[in-house]
C-alpha cells in the first residue's frame, strides 16, 4: 500500500510537471525506439539477405572449368579443361565428405514459343538434385524434373515464374506445351516465386530447366557449363576444394595446386561472410541504439537529481521518523525505473507500429522485412532495465546519504 | 534515562570552527516534563537534534536508556530515532500527499508492523487527540492546530521513549497553541517523557522543570513546581496504555 502511496504522489508529481516528464520520457522512448528499431531493420536485413543469398542454394558450390596455368607431367600451360557429366560423378562417388554433386549444362538464347508469346532465354540441362542443391521449388500443381524423365530422356520443361508470365499471363502453364526452337515441350512445372540476390547465368525466375541429356543432344553439347556440389553437414567446405582439385587433377592430369585451373564459387564463403558483416552491423546499430538509450538515461538521472532536491523535505521527514538509507534509496530506485519502464513501454509500443507500417511499404525488395526478435526484444529490456538501474541508483544514493538535520531545514 | 555528559558539538563553516554547545551535562529522568528555553542561536535546536539522534555530538557522551548513541551509525540511530523518539516539529512536518491515517502509519511502517495493526493503532491514536473524523483528510485541508495534533499523533505511532518537540506552537494561533499544550499535559499524565524546546516562556512554564539555556551552555535548571515525580507510573499504566 506505501509504495503504491509513493507512486501515486509521484504520479501527481509527474502531472504538475507535464513539460519536465514529457522531455523525460522523451529521453527513453526515443532510445528505445531506436534501440529497437535499428535492430529490428539489421536482424530483417540480415534474414532478408540470407533468404535471397539462399535464393541461388544452400552451401553450394559451383564450379567452372578453366585452363591450365602450371606445366604438369610434360604439358605446358594454357590447355583447357572440360567438364562431362562423368566428372560430377566421380566426385560424388570418391569424396565420402560429399553430399552430392551434379551436372549443369547451359543454353544461351534458345527461342520459346507458346502460340504467339515469344520469349528469348537460357536453358539449363539438369538432373533431379539440382532441384534440391538450387531451391527450385516448384509451384503448386507442378513438379521438378525427375528421374523417370531422365530415364526416358522425356522433352518436358520446367519454367521459370516470369518466364510462365510472360507466355501465359494469368493461364496454367503446367500440362500445356510449347516450342523450344520450334522442338515441342510439356510443362511439368512452373518456379515457385523465390527472393534470388545472386545468380552466375541469369535468375531462375527467367530461365527454364529441361533434362540434362536432352539438352545435350538437342544442342550437340559435349561439355558441362559447370558443376554444382554441396558438402556434407559439418563438412567444412575448404576440405572438400582440396580434394576436388585432387580428384579432378588426377583425372584431367592437371596440377592440384594450380589453383586457376578451375573456378569456384564458394557460397558458404558468402554465408561466413554475411554472418560476419550482419553481425558487425547489428553490433553498430545496436551500440548506436544503445548510447542513445543510455543520453536518455541521463536525462532521467538528471531529472532524478532535481527531484531529489525538490523533496529533501520530504526525504528528511522521513529519516527522521525512522526511514534507514535503504527506504529512501529503493524509493527513487522505483521511481525512475517506473519512468524507464513506462518510456520503454511506450517506445516499444511506437517501434511496433512503425515496423508494422514497414511491413505494408515496398522496401521488403531491398531491405528486408524489420522483425522485433525475441532476441531484440530481450536485448532491448536488458538495456532498459540497466539504464534504468543506473540513472535510479546515483540519484537515489545521494538522497539516502542527505543529512537529516539538514534535509528538514531544507 | 537520559544522560548528556560534557557534550560539544562543533561546526565548521569554512576555516572557522563555531561551536554550538561548549561541554553541556543534562540527565532527564522517566516522565520528566521538561522545557529547553533559550533564544534563537543558544544551541537548543541543536541540543535537540543530539537528543533526537538526529546528529550526533564532536564530543561527550550520550546515553539513552542506558545505551550509548554518540557513535551509532546512521542505520542504527534511523532504528533508535524509530522506536524511542517521537518528533513534533514547528512546520509539522507532514508528508502533504498522505492523508492524516498514512501520516501516522508511516513510522510503524518502518517499524514493520503488520497493516491491520497499523491502521487500527493509527486510528486509535487520532481518536486520542481528537481527530477521530478527519482520519481521511490530507494536511492541506486540516488547520493548523489539526496538522500538529496529526503529527502529535504519528510521533507516538511507535510508542516511544521520548517525545522531543520543536516550538511545537510556534505556527499556531495562541488558542491552538493552548490546546496543543494541552495535549502535552495530558501526554505527561499518562507517563510519557516530554522535552519541549521553546524560546516562548509562556510555554515553557507549563513543563516542570525548565533548563535555561544560552550560547550553548546551560546557565539555570528550576523545578517550576513540586509535583511528584512520577517514577514508576509508566510501567503501572502499561497496561491501559493508548
Amino acid at each position: 500500500m506505501y509504495s503504491l502511496k509513493l507512486l501515486s504522489q509521484f504520479l501527481r508529481d509527474m502531472r504538475t510537471q507535464k513539460l519536465r516528464t514529457l522531455l523525460t520520457l522523451f529521453g527513453i522512448i526515443w532510445g528505445t525506439v531506436a534501440v529497437v528499431l535499428l535492430l529490428a531493420f539489421g536482424v530483417g536485413l540480415h534474414r532478408f539477405s540470407l533468404k535471397a543469398m539462399h535464393g541461388m542454394g544452400e552451401r553450394i558450390v559451383i564450379l567452372w572449368p578453366q585452363r591450365t596455368t602450371k606445366p604438369y607431367q610434360g604439358m605446358g600451360i594454357g590447355r583447357p579443361i572440360r567438364f562431362t557429366e562423368e566428372d560430377a560423378w566421380v566426385l560424388d562417388r570418391e569424396i565420402p565428405e560429399m553430399e552430392i554433386a551434379s551436372p549443369e549444362y547451359i543454353r544461351w538464347g534458345v527461342k520459346l514459343k507458346y502460340g504467339k508469346h515469344i520469349s528469348n532465354i537460357s536453358i539449363s540441362g539438369v538432373y533431379p538434385a539440382y532441384e534440391d542443391l538450387r531451391n527450385t521449388f516448384p509451384q503448386k500443381g507442378g513438379r521438378f524434373i525427375n528421374s523417370s524423365d531422365i530415364e526416358r530422356r522425356r522433352r518436358v520443361i520446367f519454367l521459370g515464374d516470369e518466364v510462365k508470365e510472360k507466355l501465359f499471363k494469368k493461364e496454367e502453364a503446367v500440362g500445356k506445351r510449347i516450342t523450344l526452337n520450334g522442338v515441342p515441350f510439356l510443362i511439368v512445372g512452373v518456379l515457385e516465386k523465390k527472393t534470388q540476390n545472386s545468380s552466375y547465368s541469369t535468375h531462375d525466375a527467367s530461365k527454364g530447366f529441361i533434362v540434362a541429356t536432352t539438352l545435350a543432344t538437342m544442342f550437340g553439347h559435349r561439355n558441362l557449363s559447370n558443376i554444382l556440389y554441396r558438402p556434407k553437414k559439418t563438412i567444412a567446405s575448404e576440405k572438400i576444394n582440396k580434394k576436388v582439385y585432387q580428384v579432378l587433377g588426377k583425372k584431367h592430369r592437371f596440377d592440384p595446386e594450380d589453383k586457376d585451373v578451375l573456378s569456384m564459387w564458394d557460397t558458404t564463403e558468402m554465408d561466413k561472410f554475411l554472418f560476419y558483416f550482419s553481425l558487425g552491423l547489428n553490433l553498430l546499430l545496436g551500440v548506436g541504439g544503445v548510447f542513445t538509450l543510455i543520453v536518455g538515461g541521463i536525462g532521467v538521472a538528471n531529472i532524478m537529481y532535481v527531484v531529489v532536491r525538490e523533496r529533501t523535505r520530504e526525504i528528511g521527514i522521513k529519516m527522521a521518523i525512522g526511514a534507514k538509507s535503504r527506504h529512501i534509496l529503493f524509493q527513487f530506485i522505483l521511481e525512475t525505473l517506473f519512468i524507464v519502464t513506462m518510456g520503454g513501454a511506450i517506445g516499444f509500443g511506437f517501434s511496433w507500429g512503425i515496423v508494422k507500417i514497414a511491413s505494408f511499404l515496398p522496401i521488403q525488395k531491398y531491405i528486408g522485412t524489420p522483425t522485433i526478435s525475441p532476441l531484440v526484444a530481450g536485448a532491448t529490456v536488458l538495456v532498459l532495465g540497466l539504464v534504468g538501474l543506473l540513472a535510479g541508483y546515483f540519484p537515489a544514493r545521494k538522497a539516502a546519504n542527505l543529512d537529516p538535520v539538514q534535509s528538514l531545514g531544507y | 534515562m537520559i544522560h548528556l555528559t560534557d557534550i560539544k558539538k562543533i561546526y565548521k563553516m569554512g576555516e572557522v570552527n563555531v561551536p554550538a554547545l561548549k561541554g553541556l551535562t543534562l540527565t532527564v529522568k522517566e516522565c520528566e516534563y521538561i522545557a529547553i528555553l533559550g533564544p534563537s542561536g543558544s544551541g537548543k535546536s541543536t541540543l535537540m537534534h543530539i537528543m533526537g539522534c538526529l546528529d550526533t555530538p564532536t564530543e561527550g557522551h550520550y546515553q539513552l536508556e542506558g545505551r550509548d548513541v554518540g557513535s551509532l551509525n546512521r542505520n542504527r540511530l534511523a532504528e533508535i530515532r524509530n522506536e524511542k523518539i517521537g518528533f513534533v516539529f514547528q512546520s509539522f512536518n507532514l508528508l502533504p500527499y498522505a492523508t492524516a491515517l498514512e501520516n501516522v502509519e508511516l513510522p510503524m511502517i518502518y517499524g514493520k508492523m503488520r497493516a491491520k495493526e497499523r491502521r487500527r493503532r493509527a486510528e486509535e491514536l487520532l481518536a486520542l487527540v481528537g481527530l477521530g473524523d478527519r482520519t481521511r483528510h490530507r494536511p492541506t485541508e486540516l488547520s493548523g492546530g489539526e496538522r500538529q495534533r496529526v503529527a502529535i499523533a504519528r510521533a507516538l505511532a511507535n510508542d516511544p521513549t521520548i517525545i522531543l518537540a520543536d516550538e511545537p506552537t510556534g505556527n499556531l494561533d495562541s488558542r491552538s497553541g493552548a490546546e496543543i499544550i494541552r495535549l502535552f499535559n495530558r501526554l505527561q499524565e499518562q507517563a510519557h517523557t516530554v522535552i519541549i524546546v521553546t524560546h516562548d516562556v509562556g510555554i515553557a512554564e507549563h513543563a516542570q522543570r525548565i533548563v535555561r539555556l544560552l550560547d550553548g551552555v546551560i546557565v539555570e535548571d528550576t523545578n517550576v513546581n513540586n509535583l511528584p515525580q512520577v517514577q514508576n507510573l509508566r510501567e503501572v499504566q502499561k497496561e491501559e496504555k493508548i
